[in-house]
């Protein structure tokens, strides 16, 4: 039964890319557990794997070996419809970049999910509309990305990310495009969903602010990991990891 | 709302069930998204239907010209048989027939030569601007996979926008085409090609303008397409244009 408390659990994950003659290994042998709930920070410099380890966990790119595990299923035995269900109900992604459709309104775009879960409109309109007040952009609900800052952009793509109620939200660099102030609302905003909500929120990051809202950090180097702290346990060593500033 | 009553409800079994986009709900963001980009789209369009366009007129200036040798040919035959008096302007049209006569093939030659060269730029054209408005939606495609689209679903919609874009592209372009021909025509001509033969020559051309416009269009957006909604999300969305 305690294998039942994971959400998500990879074994011996491998991704090998291959540049001209040279193999290189973005994911040499990660083993990684997370318990449901967790809010857990992948930290790394860039090149280190982090966004290999967050696409192999999200399903969207196949790793070279090795196996993830979403809610005790492996993702490798999902056939493609079977994984379009996966992305759709059980993980939510933000992105570095947003990845707002930019043609549609941030209303639209929080619908969208909803479109592809079968949502009638009439109810995905209304969950849109309650996730943008839950995200604080109940005002702008007819804009487009372009007419938004950085900051509301990710707050739509934060919304959007939980249109279908997932049980995992991963979160690639979600606050690496803003600045300081809208970083930290950012964090804060991720950190009260994980409390209220209970979903459990996987981050690869390399900002230190997110030091502080994890319960475990995760530090990846060259494709391993190199050690997983509890936060208690980083508390006492947050002056000295400032003084390494920006890891990448 | 908690994640636990979540996952009990999704269980292993919750996992095969379908993805769906009813066609209504396709059709409509299918064409929101060209009347967003509506500058967009008329780009290309324009690719679509200026190919179209030329198309339809080469096609078109070669079935006047056979129009019109059919009509002077009535002619001849007519004043042979002594049911038609001749106008001056008649003698010298069947006069000239008979000069023509050799000249027939090759003209008939060089038509076929223009409807091929019209038809490789058409089609030139519109890949180049169908492919081009795929590409720079790839990380669009990518995006819509993460949010747990379909792969046959992006299809689908690029399938709806193809078709949409395709079909009113090329009746816009041979309206064009045949308009301006025809306009030529008129004012060289004269009204006595404008009979039954044109109007049928002119439905005919109309199918096949549309029939090629669209199958190209078709064509040269769902191969990209296709491409694009068969990568790994994450590769799609690394695309960058």
């Amino acid at each position: 039964m305690r294998a039942n408390e994971y959400v998500v659990r990879t074994k011996d994950l491998v991704k090998e890319y291959t540049m001209g003659d040279q193999t290189l290994k973005a994911l040499n042998g990660v083993n990684l557990d997370v318990f449901k709930g967790e809010y857990i920070s992948i930290m790394g410099p860039s090149g280190s794997g982090k966004s290999t380890l967050f696409n192999a966990i999200g399903g969207l790119d196949k790793p070279s070996s090795g196996s993830v595990f979403i809610n005790d299923v492996d993702m490798a035995q999902l056939d493609a419809q079977e994984l379009a269900y996966l992305r759709c109900h059980t993980i939510g992604y933000i992105f570095q970049t947003f990845n707002l459709i930019p043609v549609m309104t941030a209303l639209e775009n929080v619908t969208l999910p909803t479109v592809f879960a079968g949502m009638s409109t009439d109810d995905g309109i209304e969950r849109g509309i309650e996730l943008l007040n839950l995200v604080g952009l109940g005002e702008r609900l007819h804009h487009k990305p372009s007419e938004l800052s950085g900051g509301q952009q990710q707050r739509v793509a934060i919304a959007r990310s939980l249109a279908n109620n997932p049980s995992i939200i991963l979160a690639d660099e979600p606050t690496g495009n803003l600045d300081l102030n809208t970083g930290k609302e950012i964090i804060e905003l991720l950190k009260r969903l994980n409390r209220e909500q209970g979903v459990t929120i996987i981050s690869a990051t390399h900002d230190l602010k997110m030091l502080d809202v994890s319960d475990r950090i995760v530090w990846i180097r060259d494709g391993r990991i190199a050690k997983i702290e509890d936060r208690k346990d980083i508390d006492i060593r947050i002056g000295e990891m400032e003084g390494q500033g920006e890891l990448h | 709302m908690s994640a636990e009553s979540n996952m009990a409800e999704k269980g292993r079994a919750g996992l095969r069930r379908q993805i769906k986009l009813p066609m209504s709900k396709a059709i409509e963001i299918a064409f929101k998204s060209i009347k967003i980009r509506f500058w967009r789209s008329v780009i290309t369009a324009a690719g679509i239907f200026l190919g179209i366009a030329f198309f339809t007129s080469v096609r078109m200036s070669g079935e006047f010209s056979m129009i019109q040798r059919k009509v002077i040919e009535a002619k001849r035959d007519a004043i042979a048989a002594g049911t038609l008096k001749p106008t001056p302007n008649d003698i010298r049209q069947v006069n000239s027939l008979a000069t023509d006569q050799a000249d027939a093939k090759a003209a008939e030659m060089r038509l076929k030569w223009l409807s091929i060269m019209a038809l490789i730029v058409c089609t030139v054209g519109i890949a180049n601007s169908m492919l081009m408005s795929v590409t720079e939606r790839y990380k669009e495609i990518g995006t819509m996979k993460c949010l747990g689209a379909l792969d046959g679903l992006v299809v689908k919609l690029f399938f709806i926008e193809a078709s949409f874009l395709g079909f009113f592209s090329s009746v816009i372009g041979f309206v064009l085409g045949w308009l301006v021909i025809s306009l030529i025509r008129l004012a060289t001509d004269g009204v006595e090609v404008f009979g039954l033969a044109f109007w049928i020559a002119s439905v005919k051309l109309l199918g096949l303008s549309v029939l090629v416009g669209t199958v190209l269009t078709f064509i040269a957006t769902i191969l990209p397409a296709m491409r694009a909604a068969q990568m790994p999300p994450a590769a799609a969305l690394r695309v960058e244009i």
